[in-house]
Order: C-alpha cells, then sequence, then structure tokens
C-alpha cells in the first residue's frame, strides 16, 4: 500500500520557502552591498546596523524605511495556516493572497521608491516630499521575494492547477518571473526609446523617420549600389542557415551512418569551432585571404594577378558564420539523427525500399524537426552575430553592427538602435513560426518504452560519396584556420617580421614564484580568471533554466502555455548588442541595480543561451515517448522525481550539449559582454579586442588560442562528468566490434 | 510469496471529460466495478474507453463527475498520489534502467526500505516468471519479456487498482493467449481489481468477470460475458459482441413474458424483453441456426466454406443474408441448394430498440 503523500500535512518544500523568507528578513542585509556579498565584508563592518548592510528587521527598528513594514504581514500570515491540510480551502486562498500581495507589493515599493525619493511625480503630488530613498536590492530583497513568488505558486497548486503540482507550478512561476524581468523589462524599456524624441518626450513621428530609412531598407544594390541592412541580414542569414544545416547534416551522417574511421577525430574537429571566440575566425580568415594573407599573396606571385579586397563583406562573413555556426547545427543534428529509431529504417528496408529510398521516405523525414532546429539557430545565430561582420564586414552593413555604430559611435541614437532592433525580432519570429508551420503537428516519438533494438543502416552509396567528402573537405578547411590561429600567435609580427616568438604568451601569461606564493604577473591573468568565474557560474544555470522550461513545454499543458513559449524563445531572437544596451537601460537603477558587477554578465548569459537549452531539451525530449512519464507518475513518483529518475538520465547527451554550449558561450561571447564590462570585471574577449584595436594582433591571437585550449579542456571533463547514455547495447557491441 | 492485494472497488458517478471546449471523450458515465474483479473496457477505437481507464490513473482529470477508489473521493487526485499502477500499451520501460531498477522503480517512492524493495523486486519477478533477469536492459528482451516486466513493475506495489491498457496489442497471437490466461490467473491468486482495456471481444470474453461496452463516450452495456453475449441490450452490442445475424421479425403475440414471433412465415417462441406486440429484431448467433428445420423459412445456400471443425455457410433468405455455422461436415450442403431454415430451442433473442 502506498502512503498517498497530499494526506500529509507538512509542506516540506513550503518549509523551506518560508524559512527561506524569514531569512531574508530578519538576517540578510536588505539592500544591495556595493563591495559584494560574498566579499562578507559587511559582516565586520557594522553589520547588523549599518544601515547600507543592515536586514530589513534592523531598518524598521532603528525607524528607517518605513514602507518595508507591511511585508511582515505575509511572512506572518502562511504560519498560521501550516497546520492546515492542504485540500482545505483556506490553506490555499491564504497562500494565494500572501504570495501574490507580498510579492506585488515588493515590485511596487522598488519601482516606486528609488535614489531620488520617489520614482514617480504622482506619487510626490499624492504623499508629498519623501526624504529618505532607496538603493538596488540585495539578498535579504531577493531571498523575501522569492519566498512570495513561490508561496504563491504553492497555493495556486493547492487549488488544484495543473493538478496541484507543486514542482510544476513552482517551476513555472518561477521561470514566468525571471524572463519578465530580464528579457520583457529591459526590452520594453529599451523599445520606448525608439519613441523618445531629443527633449524626452514621446512621438510617433521619430520612430517612422527611424524606420523608413533607405539606410535599412534601401535596395541600392540590385542596380549596383549598396542594399539596406535589413536586406544585408536576412539574406546572410538564410544563405547561412541552409549552408551550416546542410554542413552539420552531413557531419552527423558521417559520425553515425558511415564506414569512415577517424569519426571520433571529426567528431572533435566539428567541436572546435564554437569554442572560439567569432572575431578570431575572422581574424585568421584575414590572415588567410586578406588582402596580404598568406594565400592571397601565394596566388597573386604564382599568376601574377591583383589582390582584391573580395573577402571584406558578404563572402568573408559568409565563410566566417559558417565556420562558426555550423558545429552548431551538428550538436542539434547529431542527437536527431542518432535518435531515429533504427528500426524505422529497418522495417523500411523490409518495406522494400531501398537505401536510399529508405533515407529520403523514413530517415530525412525523421529528422525534420532538427533540420527545423538546426536552419533556425544558424539564421538567428548569423542574424545576431557581431563579431565577423564587425571584422569582415567591409561595407555590407548587417542590423547588429548597425546597432552597435548607432550607440557607440558618433551619432550616439538610441532610438535608431532600437528601430533596428524592433526589424531584427520581427525576421528572427518569423524564422520562428515558419518552423513550426512547416513541422506541423506530426508526431517524431521515436524512443519508445520498449527498448530500441537493432542498429542505424549505413548510408547509400550516392549519397555517401558527396557526404563524405564535404564533410572531410570542410573539416580540413577548419583545420587550416585552426593552424594559422596556433601559428600566428608564434610569430612576432604578421607579414612584416616573420620570425617565431614566445613573446606573445610571456606577456599575458608570466607567472612569477616568490616565498609568498604565486604571482600573476601577466597583462591577461585579470580578465583571464574574471571569464572562467563567469563561464563556470552561467553554465549550469544556464542548462538548468532552459531544460526546465524544456520539460515544462513538451510535458505539461497549462494555461497560457503558447504565451510562455514565446517568452521564452524571445531572448533568443535578441541579438547581444541589444541586450547589452537595454540592460545598461534597465538595470542601472534600482530595484535591480546590478550594472558593474558579475551578477549583470551572468544573468545576460543566462538569457542570452537558455534558448539553446530549451531547443536542446526540446528536441530530445520529443523523442521520448510520454507514456514512460506516465507510467513513473503511476509507480508513485511525483513529477520532480519523474523529472529526475527517468527524464533527466535521458536526456544525458542533451544536458551535455547545454552545459558545454553555455560554457563556452559564456567565454567566448563578445556583442553584450562589450557593453555590460567594467574595470573590475573584465571579459576575455573585450580584453582581446581592446588589442586588435591596438593593433597588438600578437598578443590577441595568442591570448585566443589559449582561451582554445582551456575550453577544449572544459568540454573534455565535462564530457567525462556527465557520461554517455547507452539505450540499446546492441549499439555498443556494433560500434565497438565496426 | 509477498506480494499480496489490497483490491478497492473503483466507482464513476456521472463522469464527463472534455478536451478541449468540445471534444466529448466520455459522456456523464457512472460505473461501479467491485473490489477483486477483472472489469473489461470493450469498444471500437475513439469510444472513449482509454480515456475512462487515463482518469482512473489519474493522467487525465475529469471535467465533471466523481471518481472513487475504495470510499477515498480521488477525483483530483493526480495520479502519482492515487494508489494505482497501470500496464501500458508500449509497455513504457525504463530504458536506461535494467529490469530489477525498472521493478524496483515505484517502490522507491512507496516507503519501503531498501531491502524490502529488493525482496519485493525479486518477488515480482519470480511471479511473473522473469527469475534471473535482473541485469538485463529492456533492449535486449522480447516483446513477451518486456511486457512481463512491466506487470511485474505494477503489481509489486499491490495497488488497490491495476490498469492494463491493451497489453496484449503488440504480442504475436500464440503469446497473446498465454500471456492474457497468465494476467487471468495472476488476477485471480492475488484477487486483484483490474481494469482492462480492449477492443478484441474475443479477449475480453475470454479473462473478464465483467464486460463494459463502450461507444461514442458512452457506456452501451454492462455485464458478465455470457449476460453480453446471450442477451444484449442493443444492436450494437449484439454486433460488436461475437457475430450476430440481425434478423427483422414481426412479434405477433406477447402473454407472461413470453413472445411468438413470425420470421417469414417461421413461427418461433422466445422470451419477450418487456417488448409489445409490432414489428421487432431478432439476434441470432451463428451457430443458432438450425438448416432443416420443417416449418422454417426459405433460404438458398450462397456460400460454403469448409474450415476444419465445422461448416461455414452463408444463407440468402427473402430479407437478407445470415451466417450460420454447422457442426456437420461429413456431408455438407451444396451452393444453390433450397433449405429450409429455422433456430436452436434457446439461444435467439429479440433486441430492444434503440
Amino acid at each position: 500500500m502506498r502512503v498517498v503523500s497530499s494526506e500529509q500535512s507538512a509542506h516540506p518544500v513550503l518549509i523551506f520557502w518560508l524559512v527561506a523568507g524569514w531569512a531574508g528578513f530578519l538576517v540578510l542585509p536588505w539592500y544591495g552591498i556595493e563591495d559584494g556579498f560574498f566579499g562578507l565584508e559587511w559582516v565586520t563592518d557594522g553589520y547588523p546596523f549599518d544601515p547600507d548592510y543592515a536586514p530589513a528587521i534592523f531598518l524598521l527598528a532603528d525607524g528607517q524605511k518605513p514602507w518595508l513594514a507591511p511585508l511582515i504581514l505575509p511572512l506572518v500570515a502562511p504560519l498560521l495556516v501550516l497546520g492546515r491540510s492542504k485540500s482545505d480551502p483556506l490553506f490555499s486562498i491564504v497562500l494565494v493572497a500572501a504570495g501574490g500581495i507580498g510579492f506585488s507589493y515588493l515590485i511596487a515599493q522598488g519601482f516606486g521608491i528609488g535614489i531620488r525619493g520617489y520614482s514617480f511625480s504622482w506619487l510626490t503630488a499624492l504623499f508629498g516630499d519623501l526624504s529618505d530613498r532607496q538603493f538596488g536590492m540585495g539578498y535579504g530583497g531577493l531571498f523575501v521575494a522569492s519566498s512570495m513568488l513561490f508561496l504563491f505558486t504553492h497555493g495556486i497548486a493547492a487549488r488544484g492547477a495543473v493538478n496541484g503540482d507543486v514542482f510544476v507550478v513552482g517551476a513555472i512561476g518561477c521561470v514566468i518571473v525571471i524572463v519578465t524581468a530580464f528579457v520583457f523589462f529591459p526590452i520594453a524599456k529599451m523599445l520606448t526609446a525608439a519613441f523618445i524624441t531629443e527633449d524626452g518626450g514621446y512621438s510617433a513621428a521619430v520612430f517612422a523617420s527611424k524606420f523608413f530609412d533607405d539606410r535599412l531598407w534601401g535596395l541600392g544594390c540590385l542596380a549596383g549600389n549598396r542594399c539596406g541592412a535589413a536586406w544585408n541580414s536576412l539574406f546572410l542569414a538564410i544563405l547561412v542557415g541552409i549552408v551550416t544545416t546542410v554542413l552539420g547534416l552531413a557531419f552527423a551522417l558521417v559520425v553515425t551512418r558511415s564506414g569512415v574511421r577517424f569519426k571520433r577525430a571529426l567528431r572533435a574537429l566539428t567541436v572546435l569551432p564554437i569554442i572560439t571566440p567569432p572575431f578570431v575566425i575572422g581574424l585568421a580568415l584575414i590572415l588567410l585571404f586578406g588582402l596580404s594573407g598568406s594565400v592571397t599573396v601565394f596566388i597573386a606571385d604564382q599568376f601574377d594577378v591583383q589582390p582584391t579586397r573580395w573577402l571584406y563583406g558578404l563572402p568573408g562573413v559568409l565563410i566566417a558564420q559558417t565556420l562558426a555556426f555550423t558545429p552548431i547545427a551538428f550538436l542539434v543534428l547529431i542527437g536527431v539523427v542518432e535518435g531515429v529509431s533504427p528500426s524505422m529504417e529497418e522495417a523500411a528496408q523490409t518495406l522494400r525500399a531501398d537505401k536510399w529510398q529508405t533515407f529520403r521516405t523514413v530517415s530525412l523525414p525523421l529528422m525534420r524537426p532538427g533540420l527545423a532546429n538546426a536552419f533556425l539557430l544558424g539564421f538567428i545565430e548569423s542574424m545576431a552575430d557581431f563579431g565577423n561582420p564587425l571584422v569582415l564586414g567591409g561595407n555590407f552593413d548587417v542590423l547588429s553592427t548597425e546597432i552597435f555604430f548607432a550607440i557607440v559611435g558618433a551619432q550616439y541614437d538610441q532610438g535608431r538602435a532600437a528601430v533596428l532592433a524592433l526589424v531584427l525580432l520581427c525576421f528572427t519570429l518569423s524564422a520562428f513560426y515558419a518552423q513550426r508551420a512547416w513541422l506541423g503537428r506530426r508526431s517524431y516519438t521515436t524512443i519508445s518504452g520498449k527498448g530500441d533494438a537493432g542498429v542505424h543502416p549505413l548510408m547509400p552509396i550516392r549519397l555517401s560519396v558527396p557526404v563524405v567528402t564535404v564533410a572531410i573537405a570542410w573539416a580540413a578547411f577548419t583545420a587550416v584556420i585552426y593552424g594559422m590561429i596556433v601559428y600566428g600567435s608564434f610569430v612576432e609580427l604578421w607579414g612584416v617580421r616573420n620570425t617565431l616568438t614566445f613573446k606573445h604568451y610571456v606577456t599575458a601569461f608570466s607567472v612569477r614564484l616568490t616565498e609568498n606564493g604565486v604571482h600573476w604577473t601577466g597583462s591577461a591573468w585579470d580578465s583571464f580568471w574574471t571569464t572562467i568565474h563567469i563561464a563556470v557560474a552561467a553554465a549550469p544555470l544556464t542548462a538548468a533554466v532552459g531544460l526546465i522550461t524544456a520539460y515544462l513545454l513538451t510535458r505539461q499543458t497549462f494555461a497560457g502555455k503558447n504565451s510562455f513559449e514565446f517568452g521564452t524563445m524571445l531572448s533568443f531572437a535578441i541579438p547581444g548588442t541589444v541586450i547589452g544596451v537595454s540592460y545598461i537601460l534597465a538595470f542601472n537603477v534600482p530595484p535591480i541595480e546590478i550594472t558593474g558587477t558579475g551578477i549583470i554578465l551572468v544573468v545576460s548569459f543566462i538569457f542570452r543561451n537558455m534558448p539553446v537549452g530549451v531547443r536542446a531539451g526540446i528536441a530530445s525530449m520529443s523523442q521520448i515517448d510520454k507514456s514512460l512519464d506516465e507510467s513513473s507518475l503511476t509507480l508513485g513518483a511525483n513529477s520532480w522525481q519523474t523529472f529526475r529518475r527517468v527524464i533527466l538520465p535521458l536526456l544525458r547527451p542533451a544536458i551535455l550539449a547545454a552545459l558545454v554550449y553555455s560554457f563556452v558561450r559564456a567565454m567566448t561571447a563578445i556583442s553584450a559582454v562589450i557593453f555590460l564590462v567594467s574595470a573590475e570585471y573584465d571579459m576575455a574577449t573585450s580584453y582581446i579586442i581592446g588589442r586588435v584595436e591596438n593593433n597588438d594582433y600578437g598578443l590577441a591571437i595568442a591570448y585566443s588560442t589559449t582561451l582554445i585550449l582551456v575550453m577544449l579542456a572544459a568540454v573534455g571533463l565535462l564530457q567525462v562528468l556527465v557520461g554517455r547514455t547507452e539505450i540499446g547495447r546492441r549499439m555498443t557491441e556494433s560500434r565497438t566490434s565496426a | 510469496m509477498s506480494i499480496s492485494s489490497s483490491a478497492a472497488p473503483v466507482g464513476f458517478r456521472d463522469v464527463t471529460k472534455v478536451y478541449g471546449t468540445d471534444v466529448l471523450a466520455v459522456d456523464n458515465i457512472s460505473l461501479d466495478i467491485e473490489a477483486g474483479k477483472l472489469v473489461t473496457l470493450l469498444g471500437p477505437s475513439g469510444c472513449g474507453k482509454t480515456t475512462t481507464l487515463r482518469m482512473i490513473a489519474g493522467l487525465e482529470m475529469a471535467t465533471a463527475g466523481t471518481i472513487l477508489i475504495g470510499d477515498k473521493d480521488v477525483t483530483r487526485l493526480p495520479a502519482t498520489d492515487r494508489d494505482v499502477s497501470m500496464v501500458f500499451q508500449s509497455y513504457a520501460l525504463f530504458p536506461h534502467m535494467t529490469v530489477f531498477e525498472n521493478v524496483s522503480y515505484g517502490l522507491k517512492f512507496s516507503g519501503f526500505g531498501k531491502s524490502a524493495t529488493r525482496d519485493r523486486a525479486r518477488d515480482g519477478l519470480e511471479l511473473v516468471g522473469l527469475r534471473g533477469y535482473d541485469d538485463r536492459l529492456p533492449s535486449e528482451l522480447s516483446g513477451g519479456q518486456q511486457q512481463r516486466v512491466a506487470v511485474a513493475r505494477a503489481l509489486v506495489l499491490e495497488p488497490q487498482v491495476l490498469l492494463f491498457d491493451e497489453p496484449l496489442s503488440n504480442l504475436d497471437a500464440k503469446l497473446r493467449r498465454q500471456v492474457r490466461e497468465d494476467i487471468r490467473a495472476i488476477q485471480q491468486d492475488l484477487g486483484l481489481t483490474v481494469v482492462y482495456v480492449t477492443h478484441d471481444q474475443e479477449e475480453a470474453l475470454a479473462v473478464s468477470d465483467e464486460i463494459v461496452v463502450m461507444r461514442n463516450a458512452t457506456i452501451a452495456q454492462t455485464g458478465t460475458p455470457r449476460e453480453l453475449y446471450g442477451a444484449p441490450a442493443n444492436r450494437f452490442v449484439a454486433d460488436f459482441i461475437g457475430e450476430a445475424n440481425l434478423v427483422p421479425c414481426e412479434i405477433a403475440s406477447v402473454s407472461d413474458d413470453t413472445a411468438e414471433i413470425m420470421v417469414d412465415g417461421y413461427r418461433y417462441v422466445l422470451p419477450a424483453r418487456g417488448l409489445a406486440r409490432g414489428p421487432g429484431l431478432l439476434a441470432v448467433r451463428p451457430s443458432r441456426i438450425v438448416i432443416g428445420t420443417p416449418g422454417g423459412f426459405d433460404a438458398r445456400v450462397a456460400k460454403a466454406t469448409y474450415v476444419g471443425v465445422r461448416m461455414e455457410y452463408t444463407l440468402e433468405a427473402s430479407f437478407g443474408s445470415m451466417f450460420a455455422v454447422q457442426d456437420d461436415v461429413d456431408s455438407p450442403l451444396e451452393i444453390d441448394q433450397q433449405v429450409t431454415v429455422g433456430f436452436a430451442s434457446t439461444g435467439p433473442v429479440l433486441i430492444p430498440d434503440d
């Protein structure tokens, strides 16, 4: 006999959040601490009485910040109903009311009272001048806010939402709140900038004049002139989407369905480009094909032709982006190609389809979700890419760089940047919906509850020859590019003094041993350690948020699911430059005041990279039959236990992809980072860009090489830690014997 | 054997399930399933039987009405909190866990200690005859073995109700008979309450204590296999359970629950089932047709098929064709032969108007 858990009157989760809430109110400093919470200087520096460090209760006792007093009520109220059973209506009503009102009040006071007293003139008019003021919220505020949120969701669950599932309702509430705070709020703040006139008023005419600008929509390239940035971006993104999907599929097929040896090497090689800061590929391409590049010079000498600047513009950006994003398509497609059940293909073959027909009518259609995802990823990555167009774009204007120049250039035009961002958003969202329509409502579930046996068939000959050729050619090209990067890091001054030297590494990474221990004397160490810290903090958070969101989207039904999906995918469609600017606008002032900290970098990475985790999770989860969840539920596991014991183990490949990807992206990102770094938190990429601007190419490339090695090590380590899921031992046996 | 039963009855009170806004899957059904009985939900696809089963499991929530397990109202209780186990059509074995881990999975969440979990899982596997398969992965088992693992996984929890969703549909024909007998034997030995969904009427007749025939989201008839076969409540049930010839007839007179009917001049007496004089409909099983009855109606032999144990005939009468089986295989009738046809003394029933 099973003990039915809903009969228990103690709610461990609820008690946990109540304790957290009280801790936030009584113990933790309410406001953000300028020198950093984890510096812990505040503990000895006047805590708990110094108003800068005091918990809310001490502030109130001291007669300060009286507007925090009402928060006691929603913290006390749940204590009164703790003993009641879950089905008692009073229990849920008290929780919903306490959590909802408490959370709303917390937000309202945060926005209502800022560093100059009341933030809105009508509040001053209503209550008179406020002599007090407040800064951004700290851990105390965060704990109380979380507590309020989860009290609220607990209450909603007790009322029967989503079958009374506390975990699911809590997860939904949590994702909604963080996405609202870190995606919608900054974007809304940014977009209002599109209507702001120079003197601070709002005007639709300003928006229109910027929107219908010829630099945006001009079609001059049809007549031999320059086209608008919008057309350029669109054309480039479609090309990159198609090319990366085809190449990614080729690699995935070679690895899973060909007799080619060195598959593991190929797997590793395709991971190389994503562990590379994008502009490094641009630099390597310049070393090869630029005006004084090795290949250019060689060809000019051999055939006596004039070197041209063909690389700068569409061709260069296309090549660089393809190099950069093919591995992303590969990562998405490898899971899908492996996930196609061999028995489907075997069934087709027994139905008299030959290998080619099987591939065309069964394997390829089953890979469709993966293909669509890969295209979408390539399209959006290309749209949002900033590093490559910056280095190689030449006169080929694209939206992302235009946004950047609109803000950092002499023009400093927030409105124009906002309008450009709006156009970009429209493109990427259209891509998103086009993909949905194409996939339709077909079921692609291929991992059924029955363990799958069988072996993937090899590709048909007429497919394998071109596929293997293309994959090997591209792999070779990639190898050359990386050779150039490593080689370039040892060259004293490219094209001028071609002697080999360790000079750049010494400058960047010298270490001196003294009796006090290791002394990091190199110029790059500061930004290097910062980058590692931030990336390590961001990766698991990104993967967790992404996979939980994917779980909610594929496995649960709840009201407003479509808007929920739209919201979580939105940050995907926002290029880093826009994220950077909007974060500065939104988080420079209370209640969330985090510019100049490491937190803003971590947060930007989470929401920049979360959609990749979501995508990977959705693609994998849609291949796990729902009856597995259901049978776990009927066996008495709750939804959290099901998630942890059934879904997560089956998702190991997706988790690995999400972890690796978010770690690496955090280390290589540049577009958002360049706005968000501060003197204290400088990131490797922005440091390198700084070196490039000083024409210090040697140091920049040496630093990049080091980063690549570090990320390689990280990828290897993660692969070992997460391990590989093997479903069906026959597959493994056949692999090892082959 | 440490696995026993905690069987409980299941009750549906005016339960309705609507998907989305207007797709009616189950329409206001009421149902009582006794403890320790095997009850089959039978019907064509799309009739709502699987939805009904999933509502017992807690995988779907009723839109209206009340669901009881034991004496407890479980209508709003999610699957996790119901004491119900289910064997899925696809078995839904976790592909990343061994047989033993699959079977002990549910025990981990039910407050069993480590050694109790191990013993129970072993007992469960022993019960389904899979001793020694502990460390296999599901992919290394045959379909029938996977099925038995799924049954063991559900059984070890000693659920109040055990649910089967078309458990035999993925098995080959020979295994089917054996597995269904195994399921029935375990159910009777342990005294389990089992709800079983199938669309195969023969399977339903073979395993059930009681059959619930469903049609278009409602219950068409509930009864023991014998009742359903012998006294179908309407045309749908008569046709769906076993084969039946539906013969138009005239009820000539009714007295004391006995009716006298005329079929094309043939006179026959049977229970009236509350019907009055006038046109009626008669259901006759193929085996209850007697060829060569004196005073019977005329028919022509249209088809004759020899199937070993018996002869099968298609007869053309004035009102349409009929299907008949005869045990006499030694002197078969010829095609186009004219015969007189009547019914056995028991078997045919009048079908109430529906």
